[in-house]
């Protein structure tokens, strides 16, 4: 539909803004160290797999010096800081990430293969917002109702672990840190193994912040590295965003240790669109529901469930729509879908619409050309879509709608909460009345109404079931960090 | 030059035109359009406007922008709408309109020029033969607050004048009080008057205030006969904005996909820059297509737009930035 007369030129944003090293070391104790073994690996770009720099491995004895940094930290300067200077290292921190936003979006998108114009307007400015928010919360404590008048101030937990994924580099880093830190904890942070940058330059940013040493550690790795770190006995805290699968090993392994836990994993969410809906709205939010990253959001609207009496109308506007999206560059600022992140991701993608397909269900993307290089994967809707598929019920993670009806709003309520997950779920309907029952009735963390996948420092997010437990985000998000 | 002709007042029911054979029904009764208007799918605020600000971060660059430039400038209704206008004034932005930049033939001519109904003689003569039409506001522009067979009168003057092209304002006060069948009665009756000019019927969206009631307004209009349906007079704030363009293109988009027949669409108001005007052409592109990416389906109403996009136009061919004074005034 769009796109043969107005033919948008490229608009790349520079790199020349990014300072990329050859190689990274781990952040500990406040500065870059080698990693004991000597072990590295490489990060590429996913749309070009071009290499961008190599990575350190840590190994459990890096892991132990990140712990042992965080623990001194923590004793010595953290928890003796007045809440207010707290507060203020990390107003200091937001005002850098705020001026140093571009550098940050450009390297995210880098990294991550999202498009700019998310890191630049999404991402980035949430990073800020988040470290605001919970800047503002330090000296608050004792106001945020999850302590009584008698057990006095709230007090904060040691040491946090904090794993995060490869979906929102840095932002998940900020959902992680900026309440930690304004409770009081120290952390050691690792990022996932295909997205390291950003989190390296936020250590830069710690440094320029003049933040203590050993108050933030960053360990990079894998699996392996995530581990030890769930594994460390100095460790208070663990809190993890990322698989279902990984979320129930690390449930497993701190089961008994006392190590206080909180993880948000995966989702299946329901986007129910209803026959009053504002048509135009609702198809662009379900455009942002399961496009919006790649899909690649725990929280992405990745099940549409649409009244059948709206049905022709809705699918016919959103595949008009879906011809409009722009796949390509992530650094272009016109570009609407990125890259896929790994080969490792493109592949799940690729197996679970394989069988979709032979499943039953109808495939269907607009004309879309991938580039010859990277990790690409076509926007996708999969129509004559029944509860029992795989594609339905497991979650594809990727830029793939699963497409089912609904008749009345219990059977929309019924088959939105019949999944093993529960982490966010859409409304669409003119009804004010409709939205607060269903909002009622839906058992999921998040539930939007007329729209999707926005986010918001002062709102709790979280998952029922499958999806985790414990909250992030807002005041909720305080009581993961503190030992009440 | 005045009309001594006037056919008596139209008192009849409008033949039904072919494409609106499906929907046939929604006129026949205040009630039957009333429920039609109101059971057109509603605009969330929120969502409409958080579109048309995603739309606005597109970025138009090197000859996707010099392509853009030019096509906004064949896309200007050139309009001077003010009590203070002469012929001599009209005459000027007669000759900016052929020729918009004296010292560069290849800048396209605008569109049109819009003026009130007493200077259509005066921009007839001027701009014979050019291929620039003259539009001309009719029906008590602005507020539309005169009766019937004085709005027929005014439009009918413009038309015997020689004007192309109607702008007719729509009565706000009968569309607030959910009086649909008078607005679109008079529509209609000015349609008829029109003849062979177009008619572009202006909503003054700054008045009807919510995106629902610019949605039931655009198709108020294109049911009634409208060949264009345009934002605002320019005389009432906010006049065109972003948003409201974005939902009225999808009120043109919807209604082809219904009738089959293609209306256009003329923000006008409040789009002074070039940067202003290229979003708007990025709303057209991606909202309603191609199809409306021409003079003949979208329209620009502005005055001091045009200078700004010949001084990108400058820009981009020399690769510096003149100063206003090298532009003409008018």
């Amino acid at each position: 539909m769009a796109g043969k007369k107005f033919d948008y030129a490229p608009a790349p944003e520079s790199r020349g803004i990014v300072d990329l090293q050859p190689a990274y070391g781990l952040f500990i104790g406040g500065e870059f160290v080698d990693p004991l073994d000597g072990r590295a690996f490489k990060t590429v770009s996913p749309a070009t797999e071009e290499v961008l720099a190599e990575i350190s491995e840590a190994g459990p004895r890096d892991v132990d010096r990140a712990v042992v940094a965080a623990r001194r930290a923590y004793e010595r300067v953290w928890s003796k800081l007045p809440a207010r200077e707290r507060g203020k290292y990390l107003f200091r921190i937001a005002r850098i990430l705020q001026e140093r936003a571009r550098e940050l979006a450009v390297l995210e998108s880098l990294d991550n293969g999202k498009p700019i114009r998310e890191s630049r307007d999404v991402d980035i400015p949430l990073v800020a917002a988040w470290f605001f928010h919970y800047a503002g919360w330090a000296d608050k404590l004792e106001y945020a109702g999850v302590s009584t008048a008698s057990s006095g101030p709230p007090k904060p937990l040691g040491v946090a672990g904090q794993i995060i994924p490869w979906n929102f580099p840095l932002l998940m880093l900020a959902w992680k840190i900026a309440p930690a830190l304004a409770c009081g904890n120290t952390v050691v942070l690792k990022p996932a193994e295909t997205t390291s940058l950003t989190a390296l330059l936020f250590a830069e940013i710690c440094q320029q912040a003049d933040l203590p040493p050993g108050v933030v550690n960053i360990v990079t790795g894998a699996g392996e590295t995530g581990s030890a770190l769930v594994e460390h006995p100095g460790v208070d805290k663990i809190a993890f965003t990322g698989s279902t699968e990984v979320g129930k090993m690390i449930a497993r392994s701190t089961a008994g240790t006392g190590k206080k836990v909180t993880l948000e994993l995966g989702g299946k969410a329901a986007n129910i669109v209803f026959d009053d809906a504002p048509v135009d709205q609702a198809v662009e939010g379900i455009v942002n529901g399961i496009f919006f990253n790649q899909g690649h959001v725990c929280c992405a609207g990745s099940r549409l469930l649409v009244q059948e009496s709206a049905y022709d109308e809705v699918l016919t506007s959103l595949k008009r729509r879906l011809g409009t999206l722009r796949l390509g560059d992530p650094l272009d600022k016109n570009t609407d879908i990125g890259a896929i992140n790994s080969p490792e991701q493109l592949g799940r993608i690729r197996e679970l619409s394989d069988v979709g397909e032979s499943e039953g269900a109808a495939r269907w993307s607009p004309p879309c050309e991938l580039p010859d290089k990277g990790f690409w994967f076509p926007p996708t809707i999969f129509t004559g879509v029944s509860q029992a598929h795989r594609i339905a019920r497991e979650e594809i993670f990727g830029p793939v709608l699963s497409v089912l009806t609904f008749r009345t709003p219990a059977e929309a309520v019924e088959k939105a909460n019949n999944t093993p997950y529960g982490l966010s779920a859409g409304v669409w309907t003119d009804k004010g009345s409709r939205i607060l029952w269903m909002a009622g009735q839906l058992r999921a963390g998040v539930v939007w109404a007329n729209t999707f996948n926005r986010f918001d420092p002062a709102s709790p997010f979280g998952g029922y079931k499958e999806s985790g437990f414990g909250r992030e985000g807002g005041r909720h998000g305080l009581e993961a960090y503190l030992d009440v | 030059m005045v009309a001594t002709t006037a056919p008596p007042p139209v008192e009849r029911v409008a033949p039904q035109p072919p494409w609106a054979a499906g929907l046939s029904d929604v006129t026949a009764s205040d009630a039957s359009l009333r429920r039609f208007l109101h059971g057109l799918p509603g605009v969330d605020q929120v969502g409409a406007e958080a579109r048309a600000t995603m739309l606005a971060t597109r970025s138009i660059k090197t000859v996707a922008k010099a392509w853009a430039i030019d096509l906004a400038i064949t896309m200007i209704d050139l309009t001077t709408l003010e009590g203070q206008d002469t012929p001599g004034k009209v005459r000027a932005l007669c000759a900016k309109a052929m020729r918009p930049d004296p010292s560069d033939p290849t800048v396209p001519r605008v569109a049109a020029v819009c003026v009130y109904p007493d200077m259509v003689p005066m921009a007839v003569q001027t701009l014979s033969g050019s291929g620039v039409r003259v539009a001309s506001v009719a029906t008590a522009f602005p507020s539309g607050r005169a009766s019937l067979a004085v709005k027929l009168a005014d439009t009918r003057d413009a038309v015997t004048a020689g004007a192309d092209e109607i702008d007719m304002v729509i009565d706000r006060g009968a569309f607030l009080s959910g009086r649909y069948m008078q607005v679109h009665e008079e529509i209609v009756a000015v349609r008829e008057a029109c003849g062979n000019a177009h008619l572009k019927v202006i909503l003054e969206t700054g008045e009807l205030v919510t995106y629902d009631n610019a949605r039931r307004a655009s198709w108020l209009a294109m049911l009634a006969g409208g060949d264009f349906i345009k934002t605002s007079t320019g005389k009432i704030s906010p006049a065109a904005t972003l948003p409201v363009t974005l939902v009225m293109l999808e009120a043109v988009r919807d209604f082809r996909d219904t009738t089959g027949r293609q209306v256009g669409v003329k923000p006008a108001g409040g789009i002074r820059t070039a940067k202003d005007a290229i979003k708007h052409l990025v709303l057209v592109n991606e909202t309603a297509g191609d199809d409306w990416l021409d003079p003949d389906w979208f329209r620009i109403g502005a005055s001091s737009l045009l200078n700004d996009l010949l001084m990108q136009r400058t820009k981009m061919a020399t690769g510096r930035y003149s100063g206003p004074d090298y532009f003409t005034l008018d």
